[in-house]
């Protein structure tokens, strides 16, 4: 065989390039963030819109509990992240429950105030616009949530059955990021639905 | 300077006029059958013309520079029979180079974008004058619909259907029609080719566009935005009137619908069937407003639209059964019996 | 010229290939359970081929309607269902697979990979897209059944609401459209994530950014594109399902919602998509024209910078799509620059390729054949584009021939063509064997003939004012002469398509025994056996510039002293 040695870095140069799970997930991430942009965008332009009641102003409470919940969950989730990069199981598993026991809590504190909005107030997705754009854009992100939770609890059942291990931090700092992008999208809805389009 | 003969202008207008000239048909003034955006006969139009001549020069100087390079580069540098095995000399790019072949065309980026802009403020902002006649057009689907707000001459308003009938205009006494653009349910488009570029109509987000035809006679156009089924024969027609002739056609617009006791019977049969429902005739129980106001139905050269000559035959058998003519409208068959239809049609008949 | 490889070091596997005669069941069963990129490739790559005949074939439907005034050869309904399926089915089944069989089979062999980063994630797009594809044909036989048409949609590829609502659209044909773009859009976002981390994360040796061949370049960033083209896309079919399904009004005029938000959404979404179409014929030309010009791409890093370049601008020009819907003469003005800056990195893009071929010795090979008309089409159809941007000449143009003129330049002239060169270009890597030239110079030429019949002369209608989407036209109108010359190009394409088809399916079995490097080429897909063994390359290879292959056959004068 005819093999002119092409060597142009030397074999015991690093060649090192970032992990393909963390660079699937911003790929993820960016293309979610399109889909999001869309029905905010959709939101903003129709916020008095509506041709009839009820307004924003009149039914929406902020919903204060719920986003201190889901915010402080992004730092329980680095808090695990933490730990298991310092191989620390016990602490990992600890944080990463009271991640999912927040989000949970967010997704219930949604269920109350959307079971308001329906049988007390009557507004539900066919009602007007703002039925119509509200329930849409929360109820994606909501959507987000529930797959969120879904990942972090097969996780967790894997962690109780002591299958994670330290060589899988990278994965789960994988999975957290997505967790990051669900709370870091709360903060824009929670911005347009609840301050500007109130 | 090149002699005259020579100018890319004289070039690209021989191509296109002698591609149109294939096509058979020559260019002339005043309405034409076939609806070319380059015999322009209102000042819009006009002005668009213009611009897409320049624009056209631009471009065919583009074009040649860079097809005769290639044409250039493929004869030069072909590989011939006979020549050794080497490789040639391996460029890997010039800064200089790159660089005028970024700047240059920065610079006729820059001449496009301004020539376009100050031809789109002149044509979109015009304002309008005191003479003008404001008419505004209803997209349905497969159909038109002219509402004729009060006019100083008549004093009533009114709807015409398919048939725009707009005062002919002149360069020293403008006498424009400035039409506000509704739709009743989809998406359509309001385009008359000689007269103007086209203006959607658009359900909720109104519109509007304006002419000043400076030839009188018929012209023609179409929706130019799909708008279901029968998208393709939604046709437009324009009827630019001397002052005299459209004195008239207002006047008779403005009354209301002949009443002719020798057609009881085809009125009858209109106000019980399901007509009147969706059909309008002015001064009678009949005022529904899906389908067009047949107050004038007589006054129209065409039915459905711009479809078919507005004959007897034609119109008995558009009644009888409107989807053998134009399937997919939304008129339906109504199922009448002969007699019916003859009644119905003879009382059409009588609406001048 | 077969075999004169220098084979990097130990990228050829010299191991005998199994003998063992594979059932045809065993065969069917390796293809559906695959993960192997070079089978997705040429997976996708089949779906487009069979979906550009089906296309095709309603083209010619079209073109059958079309050929005199006033003919019944279809109904009015059927006709709409026709060009809506054809825009459709080209645009989505056949344009954005080819991106992915294209990223799929080359990418991760010109970037020394063994694969791509998530083979089964591949594996899945690929599957979601075909169920897509077979979900809207479906439409056909749907609903009603067989009689007429089905329920195919017939609201144009733009799908404009409000006649997509329930009110204008009853039945189920625009859910059809919009359930199965939704999950071929799932399909893309998959394919779209694989591709930008094969490219970040599988890159072998060597091989920085700056070193990696423009082909891969060039789909790198239409993987990343095609992540925020696709989603608005997907995000407003869920908004337009939830009006027909849940009673939302974004789109229902009656209760507020707006017709002109669909129109933006789409177009955020349809304009950079037909940039995420064209890429691939970017990418392909920029090989095809490097190998038969025996010269290096000329200015690597403009070239790498203009295809960002288009790529960043073009997410703000939707609106040229829009300029009749009455938008304020500062709007206009702002579509008009906007547009016309596409002009310049496509400028530089030509610029280059032709200075590459400059001083060349250039072999007119099939491949280059294609090229050389692309460069020629596609100059032609930016200069149409640039027509269509001017505000003003757009009220006149838009929604006429003129602009199905435009845009079968790029895609028939520009893609199709690019298409073509990529595949006789890459046949012999794929399957070992060469196909037939003859043949190809005669596909060439008709389809060249056809493809200019058809598409120069429908220019001028557009000027004459003939409207797109009418099933028939009146006969006084004058346009029957040019209709019919349209309908003759439209057979003459369909003739050069099937004896394509025969080429491929001949050359696979009879054709002239390829080599590992027929074109004597300079990127690394060249440098391992045809077919490549399923694990590309026996180790992994080392670059150190983006010719690898071009520094093994000129030692005296490699590319890395460049560098
Ligand atoms: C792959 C596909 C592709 C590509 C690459 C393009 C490229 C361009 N397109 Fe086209 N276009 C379509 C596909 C494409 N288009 C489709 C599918 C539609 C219609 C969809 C539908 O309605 O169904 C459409 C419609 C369309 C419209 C709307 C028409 C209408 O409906 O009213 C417009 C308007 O501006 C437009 C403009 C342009 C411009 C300016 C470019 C530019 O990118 C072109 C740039 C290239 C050049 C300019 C030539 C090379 C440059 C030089 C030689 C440098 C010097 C030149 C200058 C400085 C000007 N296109
Ligand atoms: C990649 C994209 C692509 C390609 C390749 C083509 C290819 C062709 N297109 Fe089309 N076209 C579009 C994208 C494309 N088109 C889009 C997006 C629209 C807009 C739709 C809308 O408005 O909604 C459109 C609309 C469109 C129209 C306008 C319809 C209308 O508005 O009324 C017309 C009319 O002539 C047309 C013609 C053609 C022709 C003749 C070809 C030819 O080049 C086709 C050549 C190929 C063949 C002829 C195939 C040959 C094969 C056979 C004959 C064998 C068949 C056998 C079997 C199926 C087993 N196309
Ligand atoms: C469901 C509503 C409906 C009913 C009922 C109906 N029409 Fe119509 N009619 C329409 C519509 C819509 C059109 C326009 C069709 C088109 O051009 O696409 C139309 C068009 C017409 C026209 C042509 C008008 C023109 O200027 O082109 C005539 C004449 C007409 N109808 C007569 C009748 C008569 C007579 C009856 C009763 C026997 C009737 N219509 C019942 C909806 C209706
Ligand atoms: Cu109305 Cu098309
Ligand atoms: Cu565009």
């Amino acid at each position: 065989m005819n093999a002119i040695p092409l060597v142009a870095t030397s074999p015991e140069q690093e060649w090192h390039l970032p992990y393909k799970g963390r660079i699937g997930m911003y790929g993820l991430i960016i293309a979610e963030s399109a889909i999001f942009t869309i029905f905010v965008i959709a939101y903003i332009y129709y916020i008095g819109k509506s041709l009839y009641g009820p307004t924003p102003q009149q039914v929406l409470d902020v919903p204060i509990v719920n986003t201190i919940c889901l915010l402080s969950s992004s730092i329980t989730i680095f808090l695990s992240e933490r730990a298991i990069e310092r191989n620390n199981l016990k602490t990992f598993g600890l944080w990463w429950a009271a991640t999912i026991a927040l989000g949970a809590i967010f997704l219930i504190g949604t269920g109350i105030e959307w079971h308001k909005l329906i049988y007390h107030d009557g507004l539900t997705i066919s009602t007007n616009l703002f039925g119509t754009t509200f329930y849409s854009l929360v109820g994606l992100h909501a959507t987000h949530v529930v797959v969120g939770l879904i990942m972090l609890t097969i996780v967790l059942l894997f962690t109780l059955t002591g299958h994670v291990k330290h060589e899988h931090s990278e994965r789960v700092q994988v999975l957290a990021l997505y967790w990051h992008f669900v709370d870091a999208v709360w903060v824009v809805v929670f911005t347009v639905v609840y301050i500007v389009g109130r | 300077m090149l002699p005259k003969w020579l100018r890319v202008e004289r070039i690209a207008r021989l191509a296109v006029f002698s591609a149109l000239a294939l096509s058979g048909h020559a260019m002339a003034e005043g309405p034409q059958a076939t609806p070319s955006i380059f015999a322009p006969a209102s000042t819009p139009a006009t002005q668009i013309y213009h611009l897409s001549f320049f624009i056209l020069e631009i471009t065919a100087a583009i074009f040649v520079a860079v097809a005769g390079l290639l044409t250039y580069v493929i004869i030069r540098y072909r590989a011939r029979t006979g020549d050794d095995e080497s490789e040639p000399a391996q460029v890997y790019g010039s800064n200089q180079v790159e660089l005028a072949w970024t700047v240059i065309p920065i610079l006729i980026v820059v001449v496009l974008f301004l020539t376009t802009a100050r031809v789109i403020f002149a044509i979109q902002d015009a304002p309008m004058p005191t003479a003008a006649l404001e008419v505004t057009a209803v997209g349905h689907q497969f159909w038109w619909e002219y509402r004729y707000p009060k006019q100083g001459l008549v004093g009533q308003d009114f709807v015409a259907v398919n048939e725009l009938h707009v005062p002919l205009s002149s360069t020293d006494h403008p006498t424009p029609t400035y039409i506000k653009l509704l739709s009743a349910d989809v998406d359509h488009s309001f385009w008359v080719p000689q007269l103007a570029g086209k203006t959607d109509l658009i359900p909720n987000h109104p519109n509007d566009t304006w002419i000043d035809p400076l030839q009188s006679g018929l012209y023609v156009g179409q929706c130019a935005q799909f708008c279901g089924v029968q998208h393709a024969n939604m046709l437009l027609r324009v009827y630019v009137d001397t002052p005299e002739q459209f004195a008239a056609w207002l006047a008779n617009q403005a009354k209301p619908g002949i009443q002719d006791p020798s057609v009881v019977a085809g009125r009858h049969v209109f106000e019980t069937q399901a007509c009147m429902n969706c059909h309008a005739v002015q001064g009678t129980a009949a005022t529904g407003r899906f389908g067009p106001d047949l107050t004038h139905l007589m006054s129209r050269d065409t039915l459905a639209s711009g479809m078919i000559p507005n004959t007897r035959d034609n119109l008995r058998q558009w009644i009888k059964d409107p989807n053998t003519i134009k399937p997919g409208c939304l008129m339906p068959a109504m199922q009448l019996s002969e007699d019916q239809l003859d009644q119905v049609t003879n009382y059409l008949e009588t609406l001048k | 010229m077969a075999d004169q490889t220098l084979p990097i070091h130990g990228a050829l596997d010299l191991t005998p290939p199994r003998e063992r005669e594979h059932t045809l069941l065993e065969t069917l069963h390796s293809w559906v359970t695959t993960v192997d990129h070079k089978k997705l490739g040429l997976m996708y790559m089949m779906m487009s081929i069979f979906f550009l005949l089906v296309g095709g074939a309603e083209a010619i439907f079209i073109r059958i309607q079309l050929a005199v005034p006033n003919n019944h050869f279809v109904s009015p309904q059927t006709f709409n269902r026709l060009f809506t399926m054809h825009g459709t089915t080209m645009v989505f089944l056949v344009g954005m697979p080819l991106v992915f069989a294209w990223a799929n089979y080359i990418v991760p062999l010109q970037i020394g990979a063994r694969d791509m980063a998530f083979p089964r994630l591949n594996a899945f797009s690929f599957w979601l897209t075909l169920f897509g594809g077979l979900f809207l044909y479906y439409s056909f036989i749907g609903g009603p059944g067989l009689y007429g048409t089905g329920s195919a949609p017939d609201v144009t590829w733009w799908a404009y609401a409000p006649l997509t609502l329930k009110a204008f659209s009853p039945g189920h044909a625009t859910d059809y459209w919009a359930l199965a773009l939704i999950v071929t859009g799932f399909g893309t976002i998959g394919g779209g994530i694989n591709i930008i981390a094969t490219v970040i994360s599988m890159r072998c040796k060597g091989m920085t950014l700056m070193r990696m061949p423009l082909f891969s370049w060039v789909m790198f960033v239409d993987g990343a594109f095609v992540l925020i083209v696709i989603t608005p896309l997907t995000a407003s079919q869920v908004m337009l399902l939830i009006d027909r399904y849940l009673g939302g009004h974004f789109f229902d005029t009656q209760a507020g919602g707006s017709a002109t938000v669909w129109m933006h959404f789409f177009w955020i979404f349809g304009h950079p998509e037909v940039y995420v179409l064209v890429f691939p014929a970017f990418a392909i030309a920029s090989e095809v024209i490097q190998v038969f010009s025996r010269k290096a791409l000329f200015g690597y890093p403009a070239m790498v910078a203009a295809i960002i370049g288009i790529a960043f601008v073009s997410v703000s020009v939707w609106a040229h799509h829009m300029f009749t819907i009455g938008m304020t003469s500062a709007g206009n003005a702002f579509f008009v620059l906007s547009t016309e800056l596409v002009g310049i990195p496509t400028g530089i893009k030509i610029f280059n390729w032709l200075a590459t071929m400059w001083g060349g010795k250039i072999r007119f090979a099939t491949p280059m054949l294609f090229a050389i008309a692309f460069l020629f089409q596609f100059l032609c159809a930016g200069l149409t584009g640039i027509m269509l941007s001017i505000a003003p000449w757009n009220w006149q143009l838009h929604g006429s021939y003129f602009v199905i003129a435009h845009f079968h330049y790029i895609l028939v002239g520009a893609i199709v063509f690019m298409v073509f060169s990529g595949i006789y270009y890459w046949f012999p890597k794929a399957t070992g064997r060469m196909m037939s030239e003859t043949l190809g110079k005669w596909h060439f030429w008709l389809f060249f003939i056809g493809f200019h019949l058809t598409f120069d002369t429908m220019h001028f209608v557009g000027f004459e004012g003939m409207p797109r989407w009418i099933y028939t036209y009146p006969a006084d109108r004058g346009w029957q002469n040019i209709n019919l010359v349209v309908s003759i190009g439209g057979l003459i394409q369909g003739i050069a398509v099937l004896i394509f088809a025969y080429n491929l399916i001949s050359s696979l079995f009879k054709g002239k025994i390829a080599g590992n490097d027929p074109w004597d080429a300079w990127t690394l897909e060249w440098a391992t056996t045809s077919p490549p063994p399923v694990y590309n390359f026996a180790t992994d290879p080392v670059v150190r510039s983006w010719r690898p292959l071009w520094d093994l056959k000129h030692p005296e004068n490699p590319d890395w002293k460049y560098d």
